[in-house]
């Protein structure tokens, strides 16, 4: 069972204390899109053994949702970090490719 | 105004520590940018700090905690909840603010005795052992959402939700039973 | 024969005699035995059977790697099946009985013979148990079933209680041996927050048995000084009887206390679950002992070596007369010197390696004991106790030399680091060769949150078996005299024949001889986590500790290939069996799950409600007066609630609060019609959906005032649809100036029901309802009576209805006076069944009865509340797919029955023909489906083919059995298509 650290209000808290919201940053599509862009919002999800980006929300704690970048084979938790941006920044890119020098990036 | 009545009208048991229904707390809502001048100033009015991230400050018989960045509890007598909840609200009416009297939504609870955070260790998955004073901390108890502080000498306040007060009192009370102190 | 020895005993209190029982026989041991030292000191040497051929069986260890020792403990409902014998606690008055055997222990007539059980080997259930189909049922799984599981299952409810615990530190030390104490005491000097925990009673582990010096002190004097030290700590925390179940990700650790096994019913939790966060683990789980395989090593009376030496040294008691011990390593000598130290006899050694000069082996041999090197055992004589051993060449075939007069034969096959902990999440071992043991790779331990090695290994269990090596790797020094290498030796003699192969035991409990691996091997089993399957090596309740590494070996042997190229099987835990009880700890009965009471919920509870449980909370169904059936209350409920007025307990409505400058730009995105739109004082009805489309909540909204809105949701969905608001504006729209607040549970909220609810109203007072003021899908505040209400016109039943809502603490004793006040209007309360035949009736739709996560709000007719002149919504794009817009999506409709019965619930309506799959085609399906006392007869609506354009259309449902119920297709609204009498 995980534990993270929650960059809205700080606390280090296990896994129960939070709800898992799947992969992170999504771009949303709506009406006007088109069917490709919608599927590709609505059902394709990335799956990878290693570095990979993902909601949760501190749902039995301060109640924000935030982002976490983990490893999904070794759960190494390379940063948490505020859900408000539409891709990961530099500096939490910066700490993975420390750890993973062989991670081919974001995207 | 009819009789108000809490969720379990001040229940107790007796282990070894005293767990208790806390009666009728008033508690407000207060949802806004924290490091607002006008929210400083509104609750300055009311001789009131804004608390830093999870901190609970206590003065002239009201706490007001520290709940999320954007989220304030202000915890005060039941029955100047209304008034003061419409105070606020006009102070910061042309400010983009949230005030709401979640009183009736909320259940308090007090763990009194040297074992108290005994009682939570059995609960919440927090390390309540450093949880310092004048700091609430927001977890769970068992399986419900719970938040709980020192509120005094041997003593933690804890709040949940009111239609769960009597699961979390069966909580309190076999968890503080009479022989299964841990240490 | 075992019997109790007339002095020693360093964990028994000779002073605190106690009594127990043995398939009901008196028996007596002393405050500190185990109830396997007290069995084997009251002579009691044969203690149950084997699982498969029912061989009798005794005791083989001293510790948690015990796989024969397994008794019932207890009686009624605190009977314990399964219970280890050589790790329970001996307490006054404890009831054992032997398991696996009918109908004596002494007397098996389930004991398969010597010749039947060559016709049960490795995968003989795989085998065997094929065809024909039609047997399983009436002959193998019978057969299975009575012989499957040890012990017998207790018929009552666990009497006791049991609770978890959640701990947190910087450095958790399993183990409470030398070496688990010295890595506490220099975390501890260190500062640390320190766990120490040791899974049986006693500091100290094995040293105190095996001797040496630390330090420069007696083993026993520098382990009571570290007690002292650490005792006085603040910062290190000690309990003994605390096992460490499992090392999980991120250090999260699985303790399992023992608390109250000795005093059952003293009131205290009988078992406590620690849930420990660790910063790091140190494991210091010291190791265990290997038996040799060899024919008849089973026997009662065969023991490991350390067992024979705990059981002299530790609880005084001596597991035989004469002794022969059988070994391929020095420590194994040991035992020797403890049984000589005792006044017994060791008849002989038999040592597998050709040549013996280790210092231990000098001083045995000086004491005048005959050591036979290069010898083996070819088998052990007797069948329920030892009474002797022939002695064979190791190197040859198993042709007898000698044979040896003894009771009782001390085994060592070498030792095996306890690597469990390591090993669960992810520490990977290495094979040593020079020592024949797989031990921790410090190079790739387990990982935690940071991605470094979260766990550390000390002591025995990294391998570090003499008392030097162990001490040493903490940098302390000690001496225990220096032993030679092992030889690596699995099976006696190594060119055992058949015969002798087919007795050779691995797994005790699974009756696994070394014969079932090879064969196994020979089959084409090459995985070892196959043959495990296969041959059930490992899969009985002591997991292998004993001898799955030799199982391991005897594989790797029969596929030609080296050990470390078979591998290991997975070590999981928990490492000993944990109860269910502390699993489960306090949610059980009341505490089982959270249970949500409305602030009325006493009164319902008072007048007999019938419950139907809606999420965590459990509304009234009905409320049945004395002698009604549910049906009949539900039927009366409708009828008054039609005619006068009734009311309804809705507090657990979801009650949301939206403010802010965006709050409309906000609930237009989140509700399919417009919201933004409502004027300050009015209600309206709203849907929402998934990105998918699919309708997922629906509910009254009532703007408050300019940028606030309240937002009504269904009772099960306040929670999920907050936490929907939150999510959309915290990771989409951010830059949005909007406040959400859940004040579900802030409002007691009642609707009064009917076309006296107006009057009901204006009996308490104060507030104008008139419809002039109040018109229908209006709101208003102020008091009603005594209360400070607000006040809904809106109708779920179509009769004319108010919704009230006072603060939670109030919700109550407005209830109450309204029910005073109604009583001359006749006023009754009704329940959730009532509310939804009476919304049926009027057509209105229901979330979770229409609605099941795959149907949008067009195939409900609900198109009437979806904006046209939004650009966007949720779920609006999904709703463009080609499948949403099929025409051939099943549409709603009601039904009517011709002969007035109620369609059962889940009916289909079959079409002609079979599907791709060769299942009846179909046309359509009931969502709600009731018999209406309003109309008279069966009601329901229905997802339909065409629906509805074929009003009129008589088609077929589903009945109870074979019988179909015919139904026309009819306007979903039953009553009142008008609207009349809600808007009065």
């Amino acid at each position: 069972m995980l534990t993270l650290t929650c960059p809205c209000c700080g606390v280090i808290a296990e896994e129960t204390e939070f709800a898992p919201g799947g992969e992170a940053h999504l771009k949303r599509f709506g009406p006007g899109s088109s069917d490709d862009e919608f599927e590709g919002y609505l059902f394709a999800r990335k799956n990878p053994k290693g570095v990979h980006f993902e909601r949760w929300r501190h749902a039995y704690g301060c109640g924000k949702w935030f982002l976490a970048a983990r490893d999904t084979n070794t759960l190494e938790v390379f940063a948490t970090y505020k859900a408000q941006t539409t891709e990961p920044p530099a500096d939490v890119i910066a700490k993975i490719k420390a750890k993973r020098p062989d991670w081919e990036g974001y995207k | 105004m009819s009789e108000a009545v809490s969720a379990l009208s001040g229940q107790t048991h007796e282990g070894f520590v005293t767990v208790s229904e806390a009666g009728l707390v008033g508690m407000i809502s207060i949802r806004s940018d924290l490091e607002a001048k006008g929210l400083a100033k509104a609750l300055k009015a009311e001789r009131l700090p804004v608390p830093g991230p999870r901190r609970i400050e206590t003065a002239n018989g009201r706490s007001i905690a520290w709940m999320s960045p954007d989220e304030l509890l202000l915890i005060c007598a039941h029955d100047e909840a209304p008034a003061l909840t419409d105070r606020l609200a006009k102070a910061l009416a042309g400010d983009h603010a949230l005030v709401v009297n979640v009183s009736d939504a909320r259940a308090m609870f007090t763990i009194r005795g040297d074992k108290a955070d005994q009682v939570v260790m059995k609960l919440s998955p927090a390390d309540i052992a450093t949880l310092p004073e004048g700091e609430i901390r927001r977890s769970r108890t068992a399986q419900v959402a719970a938040a709980f502080w020192r509120s005094g000498e041997s003593e933690i306040s804890l709040i949940s939700f009111r239609s769960v007060a009597g699961y979390v009192m069966g909580l309190l009370e076999v968890s503080a039973r009479e022989g299964s102190d841990l240490f | 024969m075992s019997t109790r020895l007339s002095k020693g005993g360093r964990l028994i209190d000779r002073a605190k005699p106690l009594a127990f029982t043995f398939n009901g026989k008196p028996m007596r041991g002393f405050a500190g035995d185990t109830l396997a030292s007290a069995l084997l000191g009251g002579g009691q040497v044969m203690v149950g059977r084997s699982f498969k051929y029912h061989r009798p069986r005794g005791i083989v260890a001293s510790g948690a790697e015990e796989p024969n020792a397994l008794v019932g403990l207890g009686r009624n409902a605190r009977f314990e099946p399964d219970q280890r014998t050589t790790t329970t606690e001996l307490f006054e008055g404890a009831e054992t009985t032997s398991q696996n055997h009918w109908p004596s222990l002494d007397f098996d007539i389930g004991e398969i013979n010597n010749t039947f059980y060559k016709f049960l080997p490795a995968g003989f259930y795989y085998k065997t148990f094929m065809a024909p189909r039609a047997a399983w049922k009436h002959l193998f799984e019978p057969i299975i079933r009575k012989s499957a599981g040890l012990g017998g299952v207790p018929k009552e409810a666990d009497p006791d209680r049991y609770e978890q615990v959640y701990a947190h530190c910087d450095v958790l030390v399993v183990g409470g041996g030398v070496a688990g104490l010295a890595a506490a005491l220099k975390e501890g000097r260190a500062g640390k927050r320190v766990w120490l925990i040791e899974q049986t009673p006693n500091w100290g582990g094995r040293t105190p048995v095996d001797g040496g010096q630390i330090d420069g002190h007696d083993a026993q004097n520098w382990i009571d000084s570290a007690l002292v030290e650490l005792s006085s700590m603040e910062n290190v925390t000690m309990r003994t009887r605390l096992m460490a179940a499992g090392l999980h990700d991120h250090g999260y650790v699985i303790g399992y206390e023992n608390l109250a096994d000795t005093t059952p019913g003293d009131g205290r939790p009988r078992h406590r679950l620690w849930r420990i966060r660790a910063g790091h683990t140190i494991t210091a789980t010291g190791a265990i002992e290997r038996p040799l395989a060899f024919a008849g090593n089973d026997v009662p009376g065969v023991m490991l070596a350390s067992a024979v030496r705990d059981y002299i040294v530790n609880w005084a008691v001596s597991p035989g007369d004469r002794t022969v011990l059988v070994t391929n390593n020095d420590d194994a000598y040991r035992t020797a010197l403890a049984i000589l130290d005792a006044g017994l006899t060791v008849s002989a050694v038999v040592d597998a390696r050709e040549e013996t000069h280790g210092a231990l082996p000098e001083a045995v041999k000086a004491r005048g004991v005959r050591v036979l090197e290069g010898r083996g055992i070819a088998k052990v004589l007797g069948r329920k106790g030892v009474s002797g051993v022939e002695i064979c060449a190791q190197a040859g075939e198993g042709g007898a030399v000698e044979m040896i007069d003894c009771d009782c034969v001390a085994m060592s096959g070498g030792w095996s680091p306890v690597v469990h902990l390591w090993s669960h999440c992810g520490g990977k071992l290495t094979w040593d060769d020079a020592r024949a043991m797989f031990r921790p790779d410090p190079n790739r331990p387990p990982t935690g949150a940071d991605g470094t090695g979260m766990a550390t290994v000390v002591g025995a269990a990294n391998g570090d078996l003499t008392l030097s090596e162990a001490m040493g790797g903490l940098g302390i020094g000690a001496a225990s005299g220096e032993e030679a290498p092992l030889a690596p030796v699995w099976m006696m003699p190594a060119g055992a024949p058949d015969a002798l192969r087919f007795k050779s035991f691995l797994d005790y409990q699974n009756d696994v001889k070394v014969s079932d691996v090879q064969l196994a091997a020979r089959e084409g089993y090459e995985s070892v986590e196959h043959t495990k399957r296969y041959t059930t090596l490992g899969m009985a309740t002591d997991q292998g500790k004993l001898s799955n590494i030799n199982g391991l070996a005897i594989l790797s042997d029969a596929l030609g290939q080296p050990i470390p190229a078979t591998g290991t099987t997975t070590f999981r835990p928990p490492y000993t069996p944990i109860s269910l009880g502390a699993v489960t700890a306090e949610a059980k009965g009341e505490l089982f799950q959270p249970l949500r009471r409305t602030p009325i919920q006493s009164w319902h509870e008072a007048k007999g409600a019938h419950w139907e449980p809606v999420g965590h909370w459990r509304r009234p169904y009905c409320y049945p007066k004395s002698g009604e059936s549910h049906r009949d209350a539900v039927n009366r409920e409708i009828t008054n609630t039609r005619k006068n007025v009734g009311m309804l307990d809705a507090s657990t409505l979801g009650k949301i609060v939206v403010k802010g400058p965006d709050a409309g730009k906000f609930l237009d995105m989140l509700y399919t019609n417009m919201m933004s739109t409502l004027p300050v004082g009015k209600c309206r009805y709203g849907l929402m959906c998934n990105e998918n489309g699919f309708l997922m909540d629906d509910g009254v909204v009532a703007r408050l005032d300019e940028d606030t809105w309240l937002c009504h949701t269904t009772s099960g969905g306040a929670d999920h649809i907050h936490g929907w608001m939150e999510d959309w504006l915290q990771c989409e729209w951010w830059d949005w100036k909007v406040y959400t607040a859940n004040l579900t549970e802030q409002y007691a909220q009642i609707a009064v029901v009917g076309p006296k609810s107006r009057e009901l109203l204006e009996r308490l007072g104060g507030m104008d309802v008139s419809k002039e003021t109040l018109p229908f899908m209006k709101w208003t505040e102020g008091k009603l009576g005594a209360f400070d209400a607000r006040i809904f016109r809106i109708s779920f039943s179509g009769e004319l209805s108010y919704e009230i809502a006072v603060p939670a603490s109030q919700g109550l004793a407005l209830w109450q006076a309204l029910m005073v006040e109604g009583e001359a209007l006749g006023v009754m309360p009704y329940g959730t069944e009532a509310l939804h035949v009476m919304r049926a009736e009027k057509g209105f739709i229901m979330i979770g009865d229409e609605t099941d996560g795959t149907v949008i709000p067009q195939d409900l007719g609900l198109n009437w509340a979806l904006s046209k002149k939004k650009t966007d919504y949720l779920g609006k794009r999904a709703q463009e797919r080609s499948h949403m817009t099929d025409p051939n999506r099943w549409k709603l409709v009601g039904l009517e029955t011709l002969d007035g019965s109620v369609i059962p619930d889940g009916s289909h309506a079959p079409a002609d023909g079979f599907n791709a799959n060769g299942q009846r085609n179909t046309q359509g399906r009931v969502t709600s489906t009731y018999y209406s006392p309003t109309i008279g007869k069966g009601i329901a609506m229905g997802l339909v083919l065409n629906g509805p354009d074929r009003m009129g259309e008589v088609i077929e449902f589903t009945g109870e059995g074979e019988e179909m119920v015919k139904a026309r297709i009819v306007d979903p609204v039953f009553y009142d298509k008008d609207g009349e009498k809600q808007n009065v």
